[in-house]
Protein backbone atom coordinates (compact mmCIF):
# COMPACT_ATOMS: atom_id res chain seq x y z
CA UNK A 1 0.00 0.00 0.00
CA UNK A 2 1.09 3.62 -0.47
CA UNK A 3 -0.19 6.72 1.07
CA UNK A 4 0.26 10.21 1.35
CA UNK A 5 1.43 11.01 5.20
CA UNK A 6 -0.06 13.40 8.14
CA UNK A 7 2.12 13.71 11.19
CA UNK A 8 1.12 14.15 14.67
CA UNK A 9 3.68 14.37 17.87
CA UNK A 10 3.54 12.19 21.06
CA UNK A 11 0.56 11.52 23.46
CA UNK A 12 -1.86 11.65 21.18
CA UNK A 13 -4.68 10.55 23.21
CA UNK A 14 -8.18 9.23 22.35
CA UNK A 15 -10.09 11.88 23.59
CA UNK A 16 -8.61 14.00 20.68
CA UNK A 17 -9.44 11.45 18.15
CA UNK A 18 -12.51 11.41 18.97
CA UNK A 19 -13.71 13.42 21.25
CA UNK A 20 -16.02 12.11 23.85
CA UNK A 21 -19.55 14.15 22.81
CA UNK A 22 -19.30 11.92 19.72
CA UNK A 23 -19.68 8.83 21.48
CA UNK A 24 -23.01 8.33 21.41
CA UNK A 25 -23.03 6.61 18.30
CA UNK A 26 -20.84 3.35 16.60
CA UNK A 27 -21.45 4.48 13.19
CA UNK A 28 -17.70 5.06 11.53
CA UNK A 29 -19.21 6.88 8.96
CA UNK A 30 -20.16 9.38 11.37
CA UNK A 31 -17.17 8.99 13.93
CA UNK A 32 -14.82 9.67 10.95
CA UNK A 33 -16.19 13.11 10.20
CA UNK A 34 -14.84 13.98 13.52
CA UNK A 35 -11.55 11.69 13.34
CA UNK A 36 -8.22 13.44 15.32
CA UNK A 37 -10.42 17.21 15.48
CA UNK A 38 -9.18 17.42 19.02
CA UNK A 39 -5.70 18.38 17.73
CA UNK A 40 -6.58 19.57 14.18
CA UNK A 41 -10.61 20.72 13.35
CA UNK A 42 -10.08 20.33 9.81
CA UNK A 43 -8.28 16.73 9.39
CA UNK A 44 -11.59 15.23 8.27
CA UNK A 45 -11.66 17.72 5.04
CA UNK A 46 -8.09 16.93 4.43
CA UNK A 47 -7.39 13.22 5.00
CA UNK A 48 -8.09 11.37 1.63
CA UNK A 49 -8.65 7.83 1.33
CA UNK A 50 -5.43 5.35 1.79
CA UNK A 51 -3.69 8.54 3.32
CA UNK A 52 -0.82 7.17 6.38
CA UNK A 53 -0.59 8.38 10.08
CA UNK A 54 2.60 8.40 11.46
CA UNK A 55 3.08 9.70 15.01
CA UNK A 56 5.47 9.95 18.08
CA UNK A 57 5.30 8.11 21.67
CA UNK A 58 2.10 6.50 22.94
CA UNK A 59 -0.12 7.04 20.05
CA UNK A 60 -3.55 6.52 21.51
CA UNK A 61 -3.42 6.91 25.18
CA UNK A 62 -6.56 7.28 27.76
CA UNK A 63 -9.21 5.98 27.17
CA UNK A 64 -10.33 2.43 25.75
CA UNK A 65 -13.08 3.69 23.64
CA UNK A 66 -12.59 1.48 20.14
CA UNK A 67 -14.47 4.44 18.53
CA UNK A 68 -11.15 6.10 18.38
CA UNK A 69 -9.49 3.52 15.52
CA UNK A 70 -12.83 3.14 14.09
CA UNK A 71 -12.75 6.82 13.46
CA UNK A 72 -9.62 6.63 12.25
CA UNK A 73 -10.01 3.95 10.04
CA UNK A 74 -13.43 5.36 8.99
CA UNK A 75 -11.65 8.49 7.34
CA UNK A 76 -9.97 6.13 4.94
CA UNK A 77 -6.52 5.99 6.93
CA UNK A 78 -4.59 2.84 5.50
CA UNK A 79 -1.96 2.45 8.26
CA UNK A 80 -0.67 3.86 11.62
CA UNK A 81 3.16 3.90 12.08
CA UNK A 82 4.27 5.58 15.21
CA UNK A 83 7.30 5.55 17.72
CA UNK A 84 5.07 3.55 20.15
CA UNK A 85 1.42 2.67 20.93
CA UNK A 86 -0.75 2.96 23.84
CA UNK A 87 -1.55 -1.07 25.16
CA UNK A 88 -5.27 -1.34 24.29
CA UNK A 89 -5.35 1.48 21.01
CA UNK A 90 -2.82 -1.17 20.12
CA UNK A 91 -5.03 -4.38 20.41
CA UNK A 92 -8.06 -2.65 19.47
CA UNK A 93 -6.58 -1.69 16.02
CA UNK A 94 -5.54 -5.37 15.59
CA UNK A 95 -9.26 -6.50 16.71
CA UNK A 96 -10.43 -4.34 13.93
CA UNK A 97 -8.15 -4.77 10.92
CA UNK A 98 -6.56 -1.54 10.78
CA UNK A 99 -2.84 -2.28 10.25
CA UNK A 100 -0.53 -0.75 12.94
CA UNK A 101 3.25 -0.48 12.60
CA UNK A 102 5.62 0.27 15.56
CA UNK A 103 8.91 1.38 13.95
CA UNK A 104 10.61 5.01 15.90
CA UNK A 105 12.77 4.87 13.27
CA UNK A 106 10.47 4.99 10.68
CA UNK A 107 8.50 7.51 12.48
CA UNK A 108 11.43 10.03 12.99
CA UNK A 109 12.45 9.64 9.60
CA UNK A 110 9.16 10.44 7.99
CA UNK A 111 8.32 13.82 7.19
CA UNK A 112 4.46 15.22 6.78
CA UNK A 113 2.88 15.23 2.84
CA UNK A 114 5.90 12.43 1.72
CA UNK A 115 4.54 9.60 -0.02
CA UNK A 116 5.36 6.12 1.65
CA UNK A 117 5.08 2.75 0.92
CA UNK A 118 4.31 -0.11 3.36
CA UNK A 119 4.34 -4.07 2.89
CA UNK A 120 2.62 -5.06 5.88
CA UNK A 121 3.46 -8.95 5.30
CA UNK A 122 6.97 -7.93 5.81
CA UNK A 123 6.64 -4.94 7.99
CA UNK A 124 9.24 -3.20 5.50
CA UNK A 125 8.52 0.84 5.24
CA UNK A 126 9.50 2.86 2.32
CA UNK A 127 9.57 6.42 2.12
CA UNK A 128 9.19 7.48 -1.33
CA UNK A 129 10.42 11.33 -1.43
CA UNK A 130 13.48 10.45 0.94
CA UNK A 131 13.84 6.87 -0.50
CA UNK A 132 14.58 6.25 3.60
CA UNK A 133 13.83 2.30 4.44
CA UNK A 134 12.92 0.96 7.68
CA UNK A 135 11.75 -2.47 9.02
CA UNK A 136 8.63 -2.60 11.60
CA UNK A 137 9.43 -5.28 14.22
CA UNK A 138 6.74 -8.34 12.77
CA UNK A 139 3.67 -9.15 14.33
CA UNK A 140 4.07 -11.64 17.23
CA UNK A 141 2.74 -15.57 15.46
CA UNK A 142 -0.43 -15.23 17.96
CA UNK A 143 -1.43 -11.89 16.35
CA UNK A 144 -0.68 -13.06 12.81
CA UNK A 145 -3.39 -15.82 13.29
CA UNK A 146 -5.79 -13.19 14.55
CA UNK A 147 -4.97 -10.67 11.36
CA UNK A 148 -5.36 -13.94 9.66
CA UNK A 149 -8.44 -14.91 10.06
CA UNK A 150 -10.31 -11.38 9.25
CA UNK A 151 -9.87 -9.92 12.88
CA UNK A 152 -10.20 -10.83 16.76
CA UNK A 153 -13.84 -12.31 16.83
CA UNK A 154 -13.77 -14.13 13.56
CA UNK A 155 -10.52 -15.86 15.42
CA UNK A 156 -12.64 -16.79 18.01
CA UNK A 157 -15.67 -18.10 16.43
CA UNK A 158 -13.54 -20.41 14.28
CA UNK A 159 -12.15 -21.93 17.44
CA UNK B 1 6.90 -15.18 40.39
CA UNK B 2 5.03 -11.85 41.04
CA UNK B 3 1.06 -11.51 42.06
CA UNK B 4 0.12 -10.54 38.70
CA UNK B 5 2.20 -13.64 36.75
CA UNK B 6 0.62 -15.60 39.26
CA UNK B 7 -2.95 -14.95 38.91
CA UNK B 8 -2.47 -14.75 35.06
CA UNK B 9 -0.86 -18.25 35.94
CA UNK B 10 -3.59 -19.46 37.63
CA UNK B 11 -6.06 -18.24 35.12
CA UNK B 12 -4.19 -20.17 31.66
CA UNK B 13 -3.86 -23.33 33.78
CA UNK B 14 -0.30 -23.04 34.08
CA UNK B 15 2.11 -23.29 37.08
CA UNK B 16 4.28 -20.44 35.45
CA UNK B 17 4.38 -17.69 33.26
CA UNK B 18 7.02 -15.48 32.23
CA UNK B 19 6.57 -11.67 31.49
CA UNK B 20 6.78 -11.46 27.19
CA UNK B 21 4.90 -15.04 27.07
CA UNK B 22 1.53 -14.58 25.03
CA UNK B 23 -1.28 -16.63 27.08
CA UNK B 24 -5.12 -17.58 26.53
CA UNK B 25 -6.58 -16.79 30.14
CA UNK B 26 -10.26 -17.30 31.59
CA UNK B 27 -11.74 -14.31 32.70
CA UNK B 28 -14.05 -14.41 36.10
CA UNK B 29 -15.96 -10.87 35.54
CA UNK B 30 -17.02 -9.10 32.44
CA UNK B 31 -17.84 -5.45 32.63
CA UNK B 32 -19.21 -2.87 29.48
CA UNK B 33 -20.87 0.45 29.77
CA UNK B 34 -23.19 2.62 27.97
CA UNK B 35 -20.09 3.50 25.61
CA UNK B 36 -18.05 0.50 25.05
CA UNK B 37 -20.95 -1.86 25.64
CA UNK B 38 -23.19 -1.51 22.79
CA UNK B 39 -19.87 -1.69 20.08
CA UNK B 40 -19.74 -4.90 21.62
CA UNK B 41 -22.97 -5.71 21.40
CA UNK B 42 -22.82 -5.10 17.29
CA UNK B 43 -19.82 -7.40 17.41
CA UNK B 44 -21.30 -10.13 19.36
CA UNK B 45 -24.63 -10.23 16.73
CA UNK B 46 -26.75 -13.29 17.67
CA UNK B 47 -23.89 -15.66 19.58
CA UNK B 48 -24.98 -16.12 22.78
CA UNK B 49 -22.55 -15.03 25.62
CA UNK B 50 -20.46 -17.55 28.11
CA UNK B 51 -22.10 -16.94 31.08
CA UNK B 52 -24.25 -14.60 32.07
CA UNK B 53 -24.02 -14.19 35.29
CA UNK B 54 -19.95 -13.51 34.62
CA UNK B 55 -21.12 -10.22 33.09
CA UNK B 56 -21.81 -6.51 34.12
CA UNK B 57 -23.28 -3.99 32.05
CA UNK B 58 -23.60 -0.42 34.33
CA UNK B 59 -24.91 2.65 31.83
CA UNK B 60 -22.88 5.30 33.38
CA UNK B 61 -21.27 7.31 31.52
CA UNK B 62 -23.78 9.23 29.66
CA UNK B 63 -26.28 8.62 32.28
CA UNK B 64 -29.33 9.59 33.17
CA UNK B 65 -29.81 9.42 29.67
CA UNK B 66 -28.10 13.26 28.29
CA UNK B 67 -29.57 13.02 24.65
CA UNK B 68 -32.01 10.74 22.99
CA UNK B 69 -28.62 9.12 21.03
CA UNK B 70 -27.16 8.07 24.63
CA UNK B 71 -30.66 7.02 25.52
CA UNK B 72 -30.51 4.51 22.30
CA UNK B 73 -27.29 3.29 23.60
CA UNK B 74 -28.69 2.53 27.29
CA UNK B 75 -31.45 1.22 25.16
CA UNK B 76 -29.33 -1.26 23.43
CA UNK B 77 -27.41 -2.33 25.98
CA UNK B 78 -30.55 -2.77 28.21
CA UNK B 79 -32.18 -4.92 25.78
CA UNK B 80 -29.18 -7.16 25.48
CA UNK B 81 -29.68 -7.95 29.10
CA UNK B 82 -33.23 -8.86 29.01
CA UNK B 83 -32.75 -10.73 25.87
CA UNK B 84 -29.38 -13.04 27.29
CA UNK B 85 -30.51 -12.86 31.38
CA UNK B 86 -27.20 -10.68 32.22
CA UNK B 87 -27.44 -11.10 36.01
CA UNK B 88 -25.79 -7.86 36.68
CA UNK B 89 -27.21 -5.48 34.87
CA UNK B 90 -27.66 -2.18 36.59
CA UNK B 91 -30.37 0.01 35.99
CA UNK B 92 -30.10 3.84 36.64
CA UNK B 93 -31.04 4.51 40.40
CA UNK B 94 -29.86 1.34 41.14
CA UNK B 95 -25.94 1.80 39.61
CA UNK B 96 -22.61 3.41 40.37
CA UNK B 97 -19.64 4.45 38.49
CA UNK B 98 -18.74 1.09 37.44
CA UNK B 99 -15.72 1.12 39.26
CA UNK B 100 -16.54 2.00 42.77
CA UNK B 101 -19.97 -0.17 42.21
CA UNK B 102 -18.35 -3.17 41.34
CA UNK B 103 -16.15 -3.66 44.44
CA UNK B 104 -18.82 -2.23 46.35
CA UNK B 105 -21.44 -5.05 45.39
CA UNK B 106 -18.70 -8.06 46.58
CA UNK B 107 -18.51 -8.85 42.42
CA UNK B 108 -14.63 -8.20 42.12
CA UNK B 109 -12.75 -10.84 44.53
CA UNK B 110 -9.21 -11.15 45.59
CA UNK B 111 -6.97 -13.23 42.97
CA UNK B 112 -9.82 -12.76 40.61
CA UNK B 113 -9.03 -11.83 36.63
CA UNK B 114 -10.97 -9.41 35.63
CA UNK B 115 -11.77 -7.77 31.87
CA UNK B 116 -13.42 -4.53 31.24
CA UNK B 117 -14.04 -2.22 28.32
CA UNK B 118 -13.07 0.75 30.39
CA UNK B 119 -9.61 1.72 30.70
CA UNK B 120 -9.65 2.32 33.96
CA UNK B 121 -11.02 -1.07 35.05
CA UNK B 122 -7.64 -1.55 36.88
CA UNK B 123 -9.28 -0.05 39.58
CA UNK B 124 -9.92 -3.84 40.94
CA UNK B 125 -6.29 -4.20 41.56
CA UNK B 126 -6.94 -2.79 44.59
CA UNK B 127 -8.34 -5.65 45.53
CA UNK B 128 -5.36 -7.90 45.11
CA UNK B 129 -6.95 -8.82 41.10
CA UNK B 130 -5.56 -9.14 37.78
CA UNK B 131 -7.84 -6.34 36.39
CA UNK B 132 -7.10 -4.51 32.69
CA UNK B 133 -8.77 -2.29 30.43
CA UNK B 134 -10.04 -3.70 26.82
CA UNK B 135 -11.54 -2.35 23.82
CA UNK B 136 -15.46 -3.67 23.17
CA UNK B 137 -14.02 -5.93 20.19
CA UNK B 138 -11.82 -7.97 23.02
CA UNK B 139 -14.69 -8.29 25.06
CA UNK B 140 -16.80 -9.20 22.35
CA UNK B 141 -15.11 -12.07 22.20
CA UNK B 142 -14.69 -12.74 25.71
CA UNK B 143 -18.05 -12.46 26.15
CA UNK B 144 -18.86 -15.37 23.85
CA UNK B 145 -15.81 -17.41 24.86
CA UNK B 146 -15.22 -16.43 28.48
CA UNK B 147 -11.55 -16.28 27.29
CA UNK B 148 -8.98 -13.37 26.87
CA UNK B 149 -5.45 -13.49 25.15
CA UNK B 150 -2.85 -11.56 26.94
CA UNK B 151 0.67 -11.16 26.94
CA UNK B 152 1.99 -11.49 30.54
CA UNK B 153 3.64 -8.25 31.59
CA UNK B 154 6.68 -7.12 33.27
CA UNK B 155 6.15 -5.80 36.74
CA UNK B 156 7.33 -1.93 38.07
CA UNK B 157 7.51 -2.45 41.29
CA UNK B 158 6.70 1.04 43.40
CA UNK B 159 7.64 1.09 47.37
CA UNK B 160 6.64 3.83 49.58
CA UNK B 161 8.05 4.64 52.86
CA UNK B 162 7.86 7.55 55.17
CA UNK B 163 4.92 9.26 56.96
CA UNK B 164 2.05 11.03 54.98
CA UNK B 165 2.21 14.83 55.31
CA UNK B 166 -0.98 15.86 56.16
CA UNK B 167 -3.82 16.55 52.75
CA UNK B 168 -1.59 14.09 51.37
CA UNK B 169 -4.05 10.90 49.82
CA UNK B 170 -3.78 8.03 47.53
CA UNK B 171 -4.46 10.76 44.66
CA UNK B 172 -1.41 12.62 45.46
CA UNK B 173 1.17 9.47 45.62
CA UNK B 174 -0.69 8.52 42.48
CA UNK B 175 -0.13 11.71 40.27
CA UNK B 176 3.55 11.78 41.83
CA UNK B 177 4.16 8.57 40.77
CA UNK B 178 3.25 9.60 37.17
CA UNK B 179 4.81 12.56 37.18
CA UNK B 180 8.02 10.17 37.81
CA UNK B 181 6.85 7.33 35.50
CA UNK B 182 5.58 9.62 32.77
CA UNK B 183 2.69 8.75 30.54
CA UNK B 184 4.03 5.97 28.60
CA UNK B 185 6.57 4.97 31.69
CA UNK B 186 4.30 1.99 32.27
CA UNK B 187 3.24 0.70 28.97
CA UNK B 188 2.48 -2.66 28.81
CA UNK B 189 3.86 -3.55 32.50
CA UNK B 190 1.93 -3.77 35.68
CA UNK B 191 2.40 -1.62 38.40
CA UNK B 192 2.74 -2.89 42.18
CA UNK B 193 2.40 -1.00 44.90
CA UNK B 194 4.28 -1.60 48.43
CA UNK B 195 5.68 -0.31 51.28
CA UNK B 196 4.95 0.33 54.56
CA UNK B 197 2.73 3.94 53.37
CA UNK B 198 0.77 1.46 51.45
CA UNK B 199 0.12 -1.03 54.43
CA UNK B 200 -1.38 1.99 56.11
CA UNK B 201 -3.40 3.26 53.01
CA UNK B 202 -7.33 2.53 52.88
CA UNK B 203 -9.42 0.68 50.67
CA UNK B 204 -10.71 4.08 49.30
CA UNK B 205 -7.13 5.24 48.64
CA UNK B 206 -5.80 1.93 47.25
CA UNK B 207 -8.87 2.02 44.69
CA UNK B 208 -7.68 5.38 43.75
CA UNK B 209 -3.85 4.46 43.01
CA UNK B 210 -5.13 1.13 40.98
CA UNK B 211 -7.47 3.60 38.90
CA UNK B 212 -4.98 5.77 37.68
CA UNK B 213 -1.81 3.01 36.88
CA UNK B 214 -3.41 3.20 33.00
CA UNK B 215 -2.42 7.00 33.34
CA UNK B 216 1.23 5.56 33.39
CA UNK B 217 0.07 3.61 30.17
CA UNK B 218 -0.02 0.22 32.64
CA UNK B 219 -1.75 -2.65 31.78
CA UNK B 220 -2.51 -3.48 35.46
CA UNK B 221 -2.08 -1.61 38.72
CA UNK B 222 -1.95 -3.96 41.88
CA UNK B 223 -1.66 -4.26 45.64
CA UNK B 224 -1.15 -7.06 47.94
CA UNK B 225 -4.40 -8.44 49.82
CA UNK B 226 -3.74 -8.00 53.15
CA UNK B 227 -5.85 -7.54 56.59
CA UNK B 228 -7.40 -4.05 55.19
CA UNK B 229 -8.39 -5.62 51.87
CA UNK B 230 -10.19 -9.21 53.42
CA UNK B 231 -12.19 -6.92 56.35
CA UNK B 232 -13.21 -4.49 52.67
CA UNK B 233 -14.35 -7.74 51.03
CA UNK B 234 -15.87 -8.98 54.23
CA UNK B 235 -17.88 -6.40 54.56
CA UNK B 236 -19.73 -6.19 50.95
CA UNK B 237 -22.59 -6.69 49.83
CA UNK B 238 -23.99 -10.15 49.58
CA UNK B 239 -24.04 -10.58 45.88
CA UNK B 240 -20.54 -11.63 46.73
CA UNK B 241 -21.94 -15.24 47.75
CA UNK B 242 -22.39 -16.43 44.42
CA UNK B 243 -18.93 -16.39 43.68
CA UNK B 244 -15.93 -18.56 44.38
CA UNK B 245 -14.02 -18.62 47.55
CA UNK B 246 -10.86 -15.93 46.29
CA UNK B 247 -7.30 -16.82 46.64
CA UNK B 248 -4.65 -14.17 48.11
CA UNK B 249 -1.69 -14.25 45.81
CA UNK B 250 1.82 -12.60 47.03
CA UNK B 251 4.33 -11.54 45.06
CA UNK B 252 8.02 -14.29 46.23
CA UNK B 253 10.58 -12.57 47.77
CA UNK B 254 12.81 -13.73 44.60
CA UNK B 255 10.30 -12.25 42.15
CA UNK B 256 12.05 -10.33 38.73
CA UNK B 257 11.08 -6.99 38.55
CA UNK B 258 11.11 -4.52 35.09
CA UNK B 259 12.45 -1.68 37.51
CA UNK B 260 12.26 -0.86 41.20
CA UNK B 261 11.29 2.68 42.54
CA UNK B 262 11.31 3.98 46.02
CA UNK B 263 9.36 6.96 47.23
CA UNK B 264 10.29 8.64 50.46
CA UNK B 265 6.55 10.08 51.16
CA UNK B 266 7.90 12.42 53.79
CA UNK B 267 8.80 14.29 51.18
CA UNK B 268 5.44 14.27 48.50
CA UNK B 269 3.32 17.42 48.78
CA UNK B 270 -0.29 17.94 47.89
CA UNK B 271 -0.31 18.13 44.07
CA UNK B 272 -1.83 19.20 41.41
CA UNK B 273 -1.45 18.16 37.51
CA UNK B 274 -1.38 20.80 34.74
CA UNK B 275 -2.56 20.28 31.51
CA UNK B 276 -2.62 18.33 29.34
CA UNK B 277 -1.09 15.55 30.88
CA UNK B 278 -1.81 13.82 34.06
CA UNK B 279 2.43 13.25 34.18
CA UNK B 280 2.21 16.99 33.87
CA UNK B 281 2.46 17.57 37.98
CA UNK B 282 4.08 19.94 40.32
CA UNK B 283 2.95 20.72 43.82
CA UNK B 284 -0.08 22.43 44.45
CA UNK B 285 1.83 25.61 45.95
CA UNK B 286 4.15 25.84 43.16
CA UNK B 287 1.09 25.62 40.11
CA UNK B 288 1.49 29.61 40.24
CA UNK B 289 -1.88 31.50 40.14
CA UNK B 290 -4.58 30.12 38.45
CA UNK B 291 -8.47 31.08 38.51
CA UNK B 292 -11.07 28.33 38.30
CA UNK B 293 -14.48 28.55 37.16
CA UNK B 294 -15.57 25.14 37.92
CA UNK B 295 -14.18 22.51 40.63
CA UNK B 296 -15.35 18.48 40.31
CA UNK B 297 -15.45 16.15 43.21
CA UNK B 298 -16.66 12.74 41.97
CA UNK B 299 -15.10 10.18 39.08
CA UNK B 300 -14.55 6.56 39.71
CA UNK B 301 -10.75 8.07 41.23
CA UNK B 302 -12.79 9.89 43.23
CA UNK B 303 -16.22 10.03 44.54
CA UNK B 304 -16.04 7.00 47.35
CA UNK B 305 -16.54 8.53 51.24
CA UNK B 306 -13.45 9.21 52.13
CA UNK B 307 -13.24 11.30 49.24
CA UNK B 308 -16.62 13.45 50.27
CA UNK B 309 -15.28 13.21 53.76
CA UNK B 310 -12.21 15.31 52.90
CA UNK B 311 -14.24 17.64 50.73
CA UNK B 312 -16.91 18.26 53.70
CA UNK B 313 -13.92 18.89 56.24
CA UNK B 314 -12.32 21.71 54.02
CA UNK B 315 -15.79 22.80 53.19
CA UNK B 316 -17.78 22.89 56.52
CA UNK B 317 -18.90 26.16 57.42
CA UNK B 318 -17.69 28.22 54.32
CA UNK B 319 -18.99 29.44 51.10
CA UNK B 320 -18.01 28.62 47.49
CA UNK B 321 -16.34 31.72 45.20
CA UNK B 322 -19.32 33.52 44.13
CA UNK B 323 -18.30 32.71 40.34
CA UNK B 324 -17.12 28.97 40.74
CA UNK B 325 -19.37 25.89 40.24
CA UNK B 326 -18.56 23.26 42.61
CA UNK B 327 -20.19 19.93 41.12
CA UNK B 328 -19.62 17.02 44.01
CA UNK B 329 -20.89 13.34 42.22
CA UNK B 330 -21.20 10.76 44.96
CA UNK B 331 -19.83 7.21 43.06
CA UNK B 332 -22.68 5.45 43.82
CA UNK B 333 -26.16 5.04 44.94
CA UNK B 334 -24.87 3.54 48.30
CA UNK B 335 -21.95 6.43 48.62
CA UNK B 336 -24.83 9.34 48.43
CA UNK B 337 -27.32 7.73 50.63
CA UNK B 338 -24.50 7.37 53.11
CA UNK B 339 -23.08 10.79 52.71
CA UNK B 340 -26.64 12.20 53.46
CA UNK B 341 -26.85 10.20 56.64
CA UNK B 342 -23.75 11.93 57.61
CA UNK B 343 -24.85 15.07 56.72
CA UNK B 344 -22.21 15.39 54.11
CA UNK B 345 -24.50 16.55 51.60
CA UNK B 346 -26.16 19.13 53.94
CA UNK B 347 -22.52 20.73 54.53
CA UNK B 348 -22.03 20.69 50.28
CA UNK B 349 -25.29 22.43 49.98
CA UNK B 350 -25.04 24.94 52.10
CA UNK B 351 -21.38 25.60 51.17
CA UNK B 352 -22.91 26.77 47.81
CA UNK B 353 -21.98 23.12 45.86
CA UNK B 354 -24.70 21.09 43.41
CA UNK B 355 -24.78 17.46 44.36
CA UNK B 356 -25.79 15.16 41.28
CA UNK B 357 -26.73 11.74 41.08
CA UNK B 358 -23.83 9.11 40.17
CA UNK B 359 -22.46 10.08 36.78
CA UNK B 360 -19.15 10.18 34.85
CA UNK B 361 -20.31 12.95 33.18
CA UNK B 362 -18.36 15.93 32.88
CA UNK B 363 -15.11 13.69 33.60
CA UNK B 364 -15.15 12.62 30.22
CA UNK B 365 -17.26 16.09 29.11
CA UNK B 366 -19.96 14.04 28.72
CA UNK B 367 -22.83 16.06 30.27
CA UNK B 368 -23.84 17.74 33.82
CA UNK B 369 -20.46 20.41 33.83
CA UNK B 370 -18.80 20.78 30.75
CA UNK B 371 -16.96 23.41 29.68
CA UNK B 372 -16.96 26.28 27.20
CA UNK B 373 -14.42 27.71 25.63
CA UNK B 374 -11.43 29.29 27.94
CA UNK B 375 -12.66 27.76 31.54
CA UNK B 376 -10.55 26.08 33.72
CA UNK B 377 -11.30 23.54 36.57
CA UNK B 378 -9.92 21.27 39.06
CA UNK B 379 -10.96 18.09 39.20
CA UNK B 380 -10.34 15.15 41.24
CA UNK B 381 -10.93 12.97 38.08
CA UNK B 382 -8.38 11.21 36.00
CA UNK B 383 -7.58 13.36 32.82
CA UNK B 384 -6.52 16.52 31.75
CA UNK B 385 -6.16 16.14 28.26
CA UNK B 386 -6.68 18.47 26.13
CA UNK B 387 -10.95 19.15 25.46
CA UNK B 388 -11.27 16.30 28.12
CA UNK B 389 -13.97 18.20 30.30
CA UNK B 390 -15.25 20.02 27.00
CA UNK B 391 -14.19 22.60 24.50
CA UNK B 392 -10.65 21.86 23.37
CA UNK B 393 -9.89 25.37 24.62
CA UNK B 394 -10.88 25.02 27.87
CA UNK B 395 -7.98 23.15 30.95
CA UNK B 396 -8.58 20.61 33.56
CA UNK B 397 -5.90 20.53 36.28
CA UNK B 398 -6.12 17.01 38.29
CA UNK B 399 -5.98 16.91 42.57
CA UNK B 400 -7.54 15.39 45.43
CA UNK B 401 -10.83 16.55 47.01
CA UNK B 402 -9.09 18.37 50.00
CA UNK B 403 -7.32 20.50 47.12
CA UNK B 404 -10.76 20.58 44.87
CA UNK B 405 -12.61 21.80 47.56
CA UNK B 406 -10.11 24.61 49.07
CA UNK B 407 -9.60 25.56 45.19
CA UNK B 408 -13.65 25.91 45.48
CA UNK B 409 -13.96 28.60 47.97
CA UNK B 410 -10.65 30.62 46.90
CA UNK B 411 -11.46 30.94 43.44
CA UNK B 412 -8.19 29.56 42.27
CA UNK B 413 -5.96 26.41 43.35
CA UNK B 414 -4.75 26.45 46.36
CA UNK B 415 -3.70 24.48 49.16
CA UNK B 416 -6.42 23.78 51.69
Amino acid sequence: MQGRVWKFGDNVNTDEIIPASYLNTTDPEVLARHCLEGIDEDFPKKVSEGDIIVAGRNFGCGSSREHAPLAIKGAGISCLIAESFARIFYRNSINIGLPILECPQAARGIKEGDLVEVDLPSGKIKDLNSDGVWASQPFPEFMQKIIASGGLMNYVRKK
Amino acid sequence: MTITEKILAAHAGRKEVEPGEFIEAKADLLLANDITGPLAIKELGDDKVFDPERIALVPDHFTPNKDAKSAEQCRILKEFAKKHRIKHYFEVGRMGIEHALLPEKGLVQPGELIIGADSHTCTYGALGAFASGVGSTDLAACMLSGRIWLKVPESIKLIYYGKLKKWVTGKDLILYTIGDLGVDGANYKAMEFHGEVISQLSMDGRFTMANMAVEAGAKNGIFQPDEITLNYVQQQSPLSADRQEYTSYKSDEDATYAEIREYDCSKIKPQVALPPLPSNTKPVAEAGDINIDQAVIGSCTNGRMEDLRLAAQVLRGHKIHPYVRLIIIPATQKIYLQALQEGLIEIFIEAGAVVTTPTCGPCLGGHMGVLAEGEKAIATTNRNFTGRMGHPRSEVYLANPAVAAASALKGRITHP
